[in-house]
């Protein structure tokens, strides 16, 4: 059985001003299995973030639906984690205590969090940083706390937008490899929404691509590159030959937006 | 000069106490120099020496603290009432449907013009002088708060309902804490409004306080007393702004680390 299941789901925003409707995303059907990493590739503005954003619950879906372990989802909760694009760390919380939110708002004994807390701030590097506030860490420190803070709650499933995207080329090689060894060693289900083709083949064993506003599934590439992966297999034979097709694919469809624009404005 | 470049903390406190010392040798060329009717307006020296003898012989300080419980006193009864009824109205749309158009309504009520309504309502005692500290601060603070914990970021919530919060830990969990720099801010500058309320209230109808003394000075057109007042009431305000200023700081590091 999938771990998780989307049955056409669309989106469709009501017009501004008594404009025309949007439609965000065209229906899309999704199987994912479970301890798969996916990431979904598509150009600016395709509604890659409002399914994933419909699958955290934080939105609701036009017409379809989400099924979590064959269990509709209706609002955001802890069993589907999630990192946002957005620094979205609570700034008056140390990073031990943004980690141990998820925890406290079980209801969690402080003892017990504080064992779990310690293990997640080492997985994440970020060892003698437990007592800073987020402004006092960098971009990328950051965002590795907001993964622990994810991942503390254990949850059926991780979901990442655009996680790296305001990182630095460096910061964000790191990161991608952080993230996948994490993701090597204790598995977990990971849905994962980007623009950049390297990391979504880097990351991921399937590729969703989709296409330009309205979006919908364009291909669907399995990723076979062997585990674990180092980051000199982003220059390997195999990597490149992924990455000039999922290039052809994407290219298209950033075309496609690049010509809509004039259109709409 | 150039726009928006920083000046160094040496030069930033020599330039404010200049300001100070001219705007002081302008009062006292103008007085001392015989420009204007002493009558009028006394100059630095009368007024220090007013102000002396006010202190010591007219047992001006007890005036002076009757008056900071007033402003203190009914700050605080605003602030019970305005806080929680501010971030009811930013957390839950329909509280502020229900009461906004009413607050922003009473908010354009002048305190000083409820007043006379209050003498009649509660005397001329302590409780008068708190309901006009309180009329004119409490409307102030819910609007501003409301505001502000309305615009709380919104994906600080959401990330918290992905992490298993439910409506009333977002508001007790993230909401809160997330605006509490600002509320205490807010709390600040009113104070500052409700020194000017205070004095209003002790210049109608009243027996003590610093506005009392003021307007008992007029009649005897001893205005190094009156200017000696003010100069206190600036005092004080500018201490109280300082030490709430370093409160804020020391309850709320993270907002500036």
């Amino acid at each position: 059985m999938s771990k998780l299941l989307i049955e056409g789901v669309s989106r469709t925003f009501a017009g501004v001003r008594g404009g025309q409707p949007v439609k965000a995303l065209m229906p899309v059907d999704l199987a994912v299995a479970a301890n798969d990493f996916i990431t979904i590739l598509g150009p600016s503005g395709c509604g890659k973030s409002t399914l994933l954003r419909i699958v955290a619950g934080l939105e609701a879906p036009s017409e379809g639906r989400v099924l979590l372990d064959g269990k509709a989802v209706t609002r955001p909760g802890p069993d589907r984690g999630m990192v946002f694009q957005s620094y979205t760390l609570f700034p008056w919380l140390t990073v031990a205590e943004n980690i141990a939110f998820g925890l406290r708002e079980r209801g969690m004994a402080e003892k017990e969090r504080d064992g779990i807390v310690a293990s997640y701030v080492d997985l994440v590097g970020l060892k003698g940083f437990e007592n800073h506030w987020p402004k006092q860490l960098s971009g990328g420190m950051q965002q590795r706390t907001a993964i622990a803070r994810a991942l503390a709650n254990d949850p059926e499933i991780l979901l990442l937008d655009e996680p790296f995207g305001a990182l630095d080329n460096q910061t964000r090689g790191l990161m991608q490899e952080l993230l996948l060894g994490i993701w090597e060693r204790r598995k977990k289900t990971v849905l994962f929404v980007t623009h950049d083709i390297e990391e979504a083949i880097f990351m991921a064993s399937r590729v969703i691509v989709m296409t330009a506003r309205p979006g919908r599934i364009k291909s669907d590439v399995a990723i076979d590159l062997p585990h674990p992966r180092h980051y000199t297999l982003k220059t390997s034979p195999e990597f490149s030959g992924l990455k000039a097709r999922l290039t052809e694919d994407i290219r298209a469809e950033a075309m496609r937006t690049a010509q809509a624009q004039p259109a709409r404005a | 000069m150039r726009p928006l470049h920083p000046v160094s903390p040496g030069l930033r406190t020599v330039l404010g106490i200049s300001f100070f010392v001219l705007f002081i040798a302008f009062w006292a060329w103008i007085t001392l120099g015989g420009h204007v009717n002493r009558i009028f307006l006394a100059d630095p020296l009368s007024m220090l020496r007013d102000g002396w003898r006010l202190l010591v012989e007219d047992r001006f300080w007890l005036d002076i603290l009757i008056t900071i419980w007033r402003v203190f006193g009914g700050f605080l009864l605003a602030s019970v009432v305005a806080v929680p009824i501010g971030i009811a109205m930013g957390a839950w749309k329909p509280v502020e449907a229900f009461l906004e158009p009413f607050v922003s309504f009473a908010r354009y009520l002048p305190a000083s013009a409820f007043i006379p309504l209050l003498i009649l309502w509660a005397g001329i005692g302590e409780l008068e002088k708190l309901l006009v500290i309180f009329v004119g601060s409490v409307f102030q603070i819910i609007l501003i708060i409301a505001v502000k914990v309305g615009s709380t970021r919104r994906d600080l919530v959401e990330a918290a309902y992905t992490l298993g919060s439910t409506n009333n830990s977002i508001v007790k969990r993230v909401i809160m804490p997330a605006n509490a720099p600002e509320i205490a801010e807010t709390l600040r500058l009113v104070l500052g409004w409700a020194w000017t309320y205070v004095i209003v209230a002790e210049l109608i109808g009243s027996s003590s306080g610093i506005g009392y003394m003021i307007i008992n000075s007029q009649s005897r057109l001893a205005t190094g007393q009156i200017i000696f007042g003010i100069i206190v009431i600036g005092l004080i305000g500018l201490l109280s702004d300082f030490a709430f200023k370093a409160f804020n700081r020391w309850l709320f590091p993270w907002s500036l680390a």
